[in-house]
């Protein structure tokens, strides 16, 4: 179970109570009282080395020897917050290179890369050092391995915004939607990239709907993309139902007979912002509410049976909507 | 009003398998090969029913027996939990409770005790005996003690010191940090608003700015994420949400875009729920999105809409946890093939039972034996243990007006 191959551990680990050098430790065993519960059966090196541990917490001992066994127990569990808390003790008491530090933890965290901790000392670290340099690469490393590592992405994202590493950070984004279409991470990172660099500016709209309106055609079931658009019509003026790019590309394909519950989703939704909006006066609506009971009824009885109840709980909410605008206008043309 | 729910038909699930893309991906590969271990799960189970029709059922002896041996003695493989401890607690004495155990009050007692090893003289409660404190364990600590429910237990817990360690934490820009010199993110808040509430220390100067900040967590998806600009993530929206309802501004997020997104965070073939947009199915979501819609159905309700049900397909989810993560030996799995352990029996047995009921309404898959006790949304425990704790702490003097 525990990994506790760090470089110089490789010959035969010997016990902390057998090394000469830690003889004047007492050793701390764990208090867990008379009657320990959901206690863990641990190995008797795990035991060892936390007994030390603790016995040296408490006499908060800052030395090389006591670096070293953080090192060790870092590797039998790295999930032990106080460990990495009490290793940076140590690191700022003994005014360590922390060069140094940085290659240990990139190395730990490409072995434990799903772990709250190891990520925030990289991220300590490199605040100390005030050296961003190697971290793009080191989550790049990460997410080859799995493209949404939801650690990595945080790690990446608080650098790149710290330090405004934006450069060419919307061309990686392109590249791991190129080799899967469906990562919602790197659907999120493009709009955390265009969100802090450009904003959302007509023009930026203009690409990004391009863009997007291109992912949905080269692959119609995928809800990151769909997501996404939503995302950027939420800062069109026009809100979601008067960008004529995005109502003519759902028209295109409805009428060609496409029934892609993420489409009719979408036009249930331009519907009922149509309906609150008072539908903008234009003539020939197509976007009203018995459209968009339609279509919540196709939803709930064909197509997205999974979400029934919720497609007729928006169904209500519209006609409910309709019938507000209906007696609002009423009373406006009596007045 | 008790209803007894049917199971989906076997050709409608089928209609849900997904085909290879055009353009093939590492996301459809994965969701092809789990739908194919589901489905087989629901097929095996179809051809069960001919004999017997009352299925699925739980196997509730055998989760009780699984999670009271863990209690005991967890084996070596648990060492990476070393520092979680009193979650092992939590995620063995909540599902234990709303499978309607019992515990003996000198065993109680017991556990109570060693959860006090676990409080850190400055406040809070740490990992373990001896570790630093930190918001996680603090939180489960607080509530494994109010499952517990003596006033033993109750006693356990340092007000005035856990106030201060909360306040340790804070961060200026209203987030939490997860100990003194840890990370933040939305888990922070919760843990603390959730603890504070139920001991009674939360104070306005506490949680100053905690809401503009939580809200500033929730993407364009609809989900909360971790941080600000993350990705929308099932058990950071939980977080999130019920950190606004305790505050009680839960108005200031965008409700229809979250439920938007909870619903579809539910999946078709499988009834269980992701994580995230296109990831794979897990059961510890059942409760981390499921336990979010009687939060969301709290909002709508004020807005004036109020749901005569569940919003997501309370029977698909209870298919997926009974039919797919119950291991025949006890405990549960986050998905077919994986092994059982206690966080995830946890949080399918919480989940199943936010899926069975709907305010005083119960919605039971196929037999009203695999009905489970009810569980507090906010903050996961049994609602009966939410009140005596908030009554035994609500009428001690306050201690932290400053």
């Amino acid at each position: 179970m525990s990994d506790n191959s760090s470089d110089e551990c490789d010959t035969q680990h010997v016990l902390y109570k057998n090394r000469p050098e830690w003889s004047d430790i007492t050793p701390l065993k764990q208090n867990d009282g008379e009657h320990p519960v959901a206690a863990i059966d641990y190995t008797e090196e795990f035991e060892d080395c936390f007994d030390y541990f603790r016995a040296v917490v408490q006499k908060k001992e800052y030395s090389e020897r006591t670096l070293e066994l953080t090192k060790t127990a870092a590797s039998l569990n790295p999930a032990n917050y106080t460990v990495w808390q009490f290793r940076r003790e140590i690191l700022k008491a003994l005014n360590k290179d922390l060069n140094e530090e940085l290659e240990y933890i990139g190395k730990v965290i490409l072995k434990q890369t799903k772990n709250y901790q190891v990520w925030h000392h990289r991220r300590i670290i490199v605040e100390w050092l005030q050296d961003p340099s190697k971290e793009k690469y080191l989550t790049e490393k990460s997410l080859s391995e799995d493209a949404k590592n939801y650690h990595a992405w945080q790690h990446r994202q608080w650098v790149i915004k710290t330090y405004n590493l934006y450069d060419g950070e919307l061309e990686y984004v392109d590249q791991l939607l190129q080799d899967d279409v469906k990562n919602n991470s790197a659907w999120n990172q493009r709009y955390f990239v265009v969100n802090n660099t450009t904003g959302f500016t007509q023009e930026t709209l203009n690409r990004e709907i391009d863009y997007t309106l291109g992912k949905i055609r080269i692959l119609m079931e995928n809800e990151s993309a769909w997501n996404y658009l939503r995302g950027l019509l939420l800062h069109d003026k026009g809100g979601l139902s008067r960008n004529e790019k995005v109502t003519d590309f759902c028209e295109t394909f409805y009428e060609q007979g496409n029934r892609s519950p993420f489409l009719l989703a979408l036009i249930v939704d331009i519907c009922s912002e149509k309906i609150t909006n008072n539908g903008g006066g234009d003539g020939n609506n197509v976007y009203t509410s018995a459209r968009a009971k339609e279509l919540c009824n196709a939803l709930a009885t064909q197509y997205d049976t999974i979400r029934a109840k919720y497609w007729l709980h928006i169904s209500e909410t519209i006609e409910n909507q309709a019938n507000e605008q209906n007696s609002m206008d009423e009373s406006s043309t009596t007045n | 009003m008790e209803t007894i729910l049917q199971l989906r038909n076997i050709n409608e699930i089928k209609k849900y398998l997904t085909h290879p893309d055009s353009c093939l991906n590492k996301t459809t590969e994965d969701q092809i090969t789990v739908e194919k271990l589901v489905f087989k799960k629901f097929e095996e189970l179809h051809n069960c029913l001919r004999v017997n029709e009352n299925l699925p059922h739980i196997f509730k002896e055998q989760h009780k027996k699984f999670l009271s041996d863990s209690l005991a003695y967890l084996p070596s493989s648990y060492e990476t939990l070393d520092a979680s401890r009193p979650w092992l607690c939590y995620w063995i004495l909540h599902p234990l409770s709303l499978l309607g155990v019992k515990l003996e009050d000198s065993y109680k007692n017991r556990i109570a005790n060693f959860l006090a090893k676990c409080q850190s003289p400055n406040g809070g409660f740490g990992g373990g005996p001896g570790q630093y404190p930190h918001l996680a364990p603090t939180y489960a600590a607080v509530n494994a003690l109010v499952i517990l429910g003596t006033d033993m237990a109750l006693k356990v817990i340092n007000r005035q010191k856990l106030f201060e360690f909360l306040q340790s934490v804070k961060q200026p820009d209203g987030s939490f940090a997860m100990h003194v010199g840890g990370e933040v993110d939305i888990r922070g808040a919760y843990c603390a608003l959730s603890v504070a509430s139920l001991t009674g220390v939360l104070t306005k100067e506490l949680v100053n700015n905690t809401a503009e900040w939580i809200i500033s967590c929730q993407t364009y998806e609809g989900g909360f994420a971790g941080c600000p600009g993350l990705e929308a993530h099932g058990g950071y929206a939980f977080c999130g949400l019920a950190a606004l309802v305790i505050l009680n501004k839960g108005h200031m997020c965008d409700n229809q875009a979250l439920l938007r997104w909870l619903v579809q965070k539910q999946m078709g073939l499988e009834g269980g729920f992701q994580g995230r947009t296109n990831k794979l199915v897990d059961s510890c979501y059942s409760f981390w999105q499921g336990g979010a819609f009687p939060l969301l159905y709290t909002l709508l309700t004020k807005e004036g809409i109020t749901p005569s049900g569940h919003l997501f397909n309370e029977g698909a989810l209870q298919e997926y946890i009974l039919i797919c993560c119950q291991n025949h030996q006890g405990g549960l799995v986050d998905k077919p093939g994986k092994p059982r352990d206690i966080y995830h029996s946890c949080y399918s047995i919480s989940g199943l039972s936010i899926a069975q009921h709907f305010l005083d309404q119960k919605h039971v898959l196929s037999s009203f034996r695999n009905e489970l006790a009810s569980t507090h949304p906010l903050y996961n425990v049994r609602p009966d243990l939410v009140r005596k704790a908030l009554l035994y702490f609500h009428s001690l003097p306050s201690n932290t007006a400053t």
